[in-house]
């Protein structure tokens, strides 16, 4: 199972940017704990849904063939609660692309209401471990998961971008 | 557009804090990132990327921080220390650094000393400042 933390995505540029939205609902358990009698969407899950975002933006620019992982939180800035009911869009934008890794800056917003900045660097980790070894396949971007359909959707978005399909393996 | 160096170590500092997330007065000349400013593999990059868009400048990650393709190969390392032809090739990659205290034990341990916030301002100027 993996935990997504987006919806959908709404815009894609590839190799540029990309905006996600995120419907938060009481259906969320976490929410029942997070905290009791006062339901607000844990900060930390902002940061994985804009992980995901500008994740899913960083892997399409290498056409999904490096593994992509999340490497160093560079800002998070929260300026609201987010709470059950809240329709979220999160913008990711990329700021700098190099064979091993990437950068990008990002915000957080309800309607007109900044809600968050998060910063987040990428590592295209094969690259990055000094000659230690990962499994072959990636992990990352792999075909069996609810994620394959997020980057599907993903891909259909840049379609008429020139953007190539995620290799199936 | 040339620049002094002690405008360039104002940016460089300003770009260490942010990165690194250390106080302005921990970041001297003669820090070191990793000893004194505890920065990571992955900070590198970031450094690499926050010097280039601040100095319009495009740096490969090697010419900068060359640790990893040298500890990576049997020619270059030798016991855990640089052999006579890594340190030729540290030579040849550093231009910027002083290297004199590290040759007398060249011990790969000791390779992060290498990375001060001196090298770094010595190589933004060399590129900035060039003739």
């Amino acid at each position: 199972m993996r935990w997504i933390w987006i919806d959908k995505f709404v815009e894609f540029k590839s190799g540029q940017s990309a905006a996600a939205v995120k419907n938060v609902t009481l259906a969320e358990e976490h929410l029942h704990d997070h905290f009791p009698g006062y339901p607000v969407m844990p900060e930390c899950l902002l940061i994985e849904g804009m992980a995901q975002t500008a994740g899913i933006l960083v892997g399409e620019a290498k056409k999904f063939s490096e593994k992509v992982i999340l490497a160093k939180i560079k800002k998070a800035v929260f300026f609201d609660y987010v709470k059950a009911g809240d329709s979220l869009r999160l913008d990711a934008r990329i700021e700098s692309l190099a064979p091993e890794a990437a950068s990008t800056s990002g915000r957080i917003m309800r309607g007109q209401k900044l809600i968050a900045e998060i910063d987040l660097m990428f590592s295209h980790v094969d690259k990055n471990l000094a000659g230690k070894e990962f499994p072959e396949e990636n992990f990352v971007f792999d075909n069996t998961s609810v994620f394959d359909s997020l980057l599907r959707e993903a891909v259909s978005q840049g379609a008429g971008r020139g953007v190539a399909e995620p290799e199936q393996e | 557009m040339a620049m002094s160096r002690e405008d360039i170590l104002q940016q460089v500092r300003e770009i260490l804090v942010d990165a690194l997330g250390v106080d302005d007065e921990e970041v001297t000349l003669e820090a070191r990132l990793m000893g004194d400013l505890g920065a990571e593999s992955i900070d590198f990059l970031d450094i690499v990327f926050r010097l280039e868009k601040a100095f319009s400048i495009k740096i490969p990650r090697e010419e900068l921080f060359p640790a990893e393709s040298l500890m990576n190969n049997p020619e270059f390392v030798s016991n855990g220390k640089l052999t006579e032809a890594g340190l030729n090739e540290i030579r040849q990659k550093l231009p910027h650094t002083n290297l004199s205290e590290f040759e007398k034990d060249p011990d790969l341990n000791k390779l992060g000393d290498l990375f001060t916030v001196n090298a770094i301002v010595n190589f933004i100027d060399s590129r900035i400042n060039a003739a």
